[in-house]
């Protein structure tokens, strides 16, 4: 009996701490909605598809979380997720419309644009005509608060990767962005 | 949180967005803080619920 009754005590005392561990989870999840809402708007410039894709990586994040390693960045663990939520959906749009990888990526990024052209600014607009790595990378390191270093990670490359992206990126956004503020030349 | 930064390489306060040079860069942080601090929308209810109900679980 007191054997069974301690394997008992033991059973509930691990669902007690994988429940406060979900609750943990979940709450965490939750306070980077925000951000990830942000981080998405930015990625695909159209506000009810960034909210898709975030919905989705986060069910995503919640259903792997037992892959999660407690003590290691939980939000550059969600961006990751996220980020590559936004790359696979831009892939079966390639996929399904057989188009060149850059072709794809500005089809994909005018329809949103005409969609909400009247809300967009210019630099939402300058910001979505970048290859996709570098507006993630301006994104990740201008606005989400990361490191190189945590941005390296969230997309799977060099932290010197990281840095070039940047730097090209904030070339190409300042061209743009003289550029559509003297149209006339 | 600042260990990886270039000091050259995130631009300060300089310019308006639009103005090209720099003025990215605060911008881009608008953008982002602005839909930051904007109130989830009811889309998200159901995603709550479901975490909420899985997390007691």
């Amino acid at each position: 009996m007191t054997r069974s009754a301690t394997a008992e005590d033991t059973r509930d005392t691990r669902e007690e701490a994988d429940q406060d561990a979900g609750q943990s989870f979940r709450n965490d999840l939750v306070k980077l909605l925000p951000h990830l809402r942000a981080f998405a708007r930015g990625l695909c410039g159209q506000a009810e598809r960034a909210d898709d894709l975030v919905q989705e990586a986060v069910l995503r994040a919640w259903t792997s979380r037992n892959s999660y390693k407690p003590g290691t960045n939980f939000k550059a663990w969600v961006f990751t997720i996220t980020r590559n939520n936004f790359l696979n959906e831009l892939r079966r749009y390639r996929r399904e419309t057989q188009l060149d990888d850059g072709v794809a990526e500005t089809m994909l990024v005018t329809a949103a644009d005409q969609e909400d052209s009247l809300h967009m600014s210019d630099l939402q607009r300058a910001l979505d005509r970048l290859p996709p790595e570098r507006r993630e990378a301006l994104l990740l390191i201008g606005a989400s608060g990361f490191t190189y270093e945590e941005a390296a990670q969230v997309c799977g490359v060099a932290v010197g990767t990281m840095k070039s992206r940047v730097a090209r990126g904030r070339a190409q956004l300042s061209l743009l962005l003289s550029e559509s503020a003297s149209p006339g030349e | 949180m600042s260990s990886g930064r270039d000091p050259q390489g995130m631009p300060g306060k300089a310019g308006k967005p639009g103005s090209g040079k720099q003025g990215w860069a605060d911008g881009l942080r608008k953008l982002y803080d602005g839909v930051v601090s904007e109130p989830l929308p009811d889309s998200f209810e159901d995603l709550l619920k479901r975490l909420d109900k899985e997390g007691n679980d």
